[in-house]
């Protein structure tokens, strides 16, 4: 049984992965999760330098998800490299870096460094928080831009690079192609939904941050259905994402199109989550008599339309 | 390390309208408890809400062997979450994870221990004074609430010889006033010469004024944080609390797995009243 798939040149054991910002920098579930046993652990976006991050409350929850304004607190690239890759290195975990950027030349130099790191598998260009002032979504939301910072970071690495889309854009299909014509191996979507919630008692909002990326199982259709028309629309692997809580949810938005999956809010719920979703997999490939799960990608049966 | 069990609900014990305690058959858990640690519970089992909430351990329950099979959580009704938790009845199955986070530490050797509880603040103290008089120090605590019969549980203290000063706001029992009023008369009459570690839980405005007031009189003092966490484990990045850095700056730390007990010197308290 094989469910191993393939993104760019980077082989993954399963399609399992972490989404970036809900495994810190992936040594924080080290104790409850053998890493080596996830496709990829996808760490904690990081910019060059430490960040803060917003003054908390950073999350609510709201009916079958929460908001997060987090403000990508973080270590910085140089702290990451020499404190946690030993220890990712260690673990055996395939290692993919989100890599943040206020500018086109600090998303160049995040990526120039890690490309030198022992250990690093790929690298994930998070153009899409909706939570900080500058860089990230600007970057991700105009379609001159993306092509730009996508192909500037694709003149200094040559680890497989995936753009991580927002879904607050008309036609994030048209993001998921101009970053395959500026030389991305595969993009992932979607990050969170820019949303809100008010205390009407106090007539204050939830979040410091005022608004937030909403996340989990609210979000799932939406995504399964933008994860659908990137796929259609370009030749490059789509990791898909958005609510994903079980393996019938992972087949889904493999069938929607998706090569791989990250998994981030359910994750909070249950640390534990990654052995049952590789498990109910395992049971779906036999109840299919399927010897690939990768076959399953795009393979959406369309009742009177004809499959790609 | 942290465990996930579907735990069994043994009891569920009203204590008022809004307050009870659940009590939880977990052993593989339960074992590992220590004082001032936390167990992320999961309330609903569909997706509303979504994310587990952190409980902080209020008692380790014994088979009669003595042996740790299980604990309780002091719960207040106040959402979604706790009104599910209040209304689990006994044969109930609910997934908790832990033990999590960072313990009380003991005091140092001849220094008594003083436990300051507001509300459900309470939690925390049952455990640590069962360790610490069962080490032979001796333990104080200070209990406030709003109101008299908010103040549960006291029984829990008494045969353990824990002295007991009380305080409601509407002065229906003890003193009237915040618990601050018998910290404080007692800080001030305690001589210097006669060691005492401070231990407080409860709202953050009460943790403030803890502080200060241990900081006057150089008792040193750990406190214990509440906050919204997403995941308990360190991953999200929700539950951080302001604290100072060696180099002089300050940070975000997180206070499921720096916390949720920290030094109180090392806090920096912002003064929000909320």
């Amino acid at each position: 049984m094989d469910l191993s798939v393939q993104i760019g040149a980077l082989r993954l054991k399963n399609p399992l992965m972490s989404a970036s910002g809900c495994f810190g920098y992936g040594v924080e579930y080290a104790d409850v999760v053998d890493l080596s046993t996830l496709g990829a652990v996808v760490v904690k976006g990081l910019f060059l330098a430490e960040r803060e991050g917003h003054p908390p409350p950073r999350i609510v929850e709201t009916p079958a998800g929460m908001l997060n304004a987090i403000g990508l607190q973080g270590i910085g690239v140089h702290r990451f490299v020499r404190e946690k890759m030993p220890e990712l290195r260690a673990r055996n975990a395939t290692v993919i870096v989100n890599v943040c950027g206020v500018t086109i030349d600090e998303y160049t130099e995040v990526a120039r460094i890690l490309s030198d790191v022992e250990g690093v598998a790929g690298l994930e260009l998070n153009i899409s928080c909706p939570n900080i002032k500058e860089g990230g979504i600007s970057f991700g939301s105009n379609l001159g831009n993306t092509h730009q910072v996508v192909s500037a970071v694709r003149r200094v690495t040559r680890l497989p690079l995936i753009p991580k889309l927002t879904p607050n854009v008309t036609d994030v299909a048209s993001f998921a192609k101009a970053s395959e014509e500026a030389g991305a191996d595969a993009v992932s979507l979607v990050n969170t939904f820019l949303a809100m919630a008010i205390d009407v008692e106090t007539r204050r909002p939830r979040l410091s941050n005022v608004m937030g990326g909403l996340s989990g199982p609210a979000i799932r259709p939406i995504a399964v259905r933008m994860v659908y028309e990137c796929a259609r629309r370009v030749r490059i692997p789509v990791i898909g994402m958005g609510g994903i809580a079980s393996a019938a949810d992972v087949l889904e938005f493999m069938i929607a199109g998706a090569a791989a999956v990250q998994v981030g809010t359910a994750n909070f719920v249950d640390p534990f989550i990654w052995g049952k979703l590789e498990t109910g997999l395992r049971e779906y490939m036999v109840r299919h008599r399927m010897e690939r799960l990768s076959d399953l990608t795009g393979t959406l049966d369309v009742p009177g339309e004809k499959r790609a | 390390m942290p465990v996930d069990v579907d735990a069994e609900v043994l009891s569920s014990t009203r204590l008022s309208d809004d307050y009870c305690v659940v009590a939880f058959r977990a052993p593989e858990l339960a074992a590992g408890i220590r004082p001032g640690q936390f167990v992320m519970i999961r309330t609903a089992a569909g997706d509303t809400p979504l994310l587990r909430r952190p409980y902080s351990v209020f008692e380790r329950l014994r088979d009669p062997n003595g042996l740790v099979v299980g604990f309780s959580i002091l719960n207040k009704r106040v959402g979604i979450g706790s009104g599910l938790l209040a209304n689990a009845v006994p044969g109930n199955r609910i997934s908790c994870l832990g033990p999590l986070g960072r313990p009380f530490a003991p005091p140092p050797s001849g220094s008594d221990a003083w436990m300051v509880a507001g509300g459900t603040g309470l939690a925390p103290f049952v455990a640590l004074a069962e360790d610490l008089t069962g080490m032979g120090i001796a333990c104080r605590l200070f209990y406030g609430a709003r109101t008299g019969s908010e103040l549960f549980c006291l029984d829990r203290f008494e045969p353990l010889g824990v002295r007991i000063a009380l305080a409601t706001e509407d002065g229906t029992r003890g003193d009237h006033g915040r618990v601050t009023v018998p910290l404080a008369r007692e800080l001030t009459t305690r001589p210097p010469s006669s060691p005492a570690t401070i231990y407080a839980c409860g709202p953050e405005a009460m943790l403030e004024a803890v502080a200060s007031l241990a900081a006057r009189h150089g008792r040193a003092c750990e406190v214990a944080t509440e906050r919204q966490m997403g995941c308990g484990l360190g991953g999200c990045y929700s539950c951080v609390v302001r604290v100072r850095t060696r180099e002089g700056g300050t940070r975000y730390a997180r206070s499921c797995v720096e916390g949720p007990v920290f030094k109180a010197t090392d806090i920096v308290w912002d003064g929000r009243r909320d």
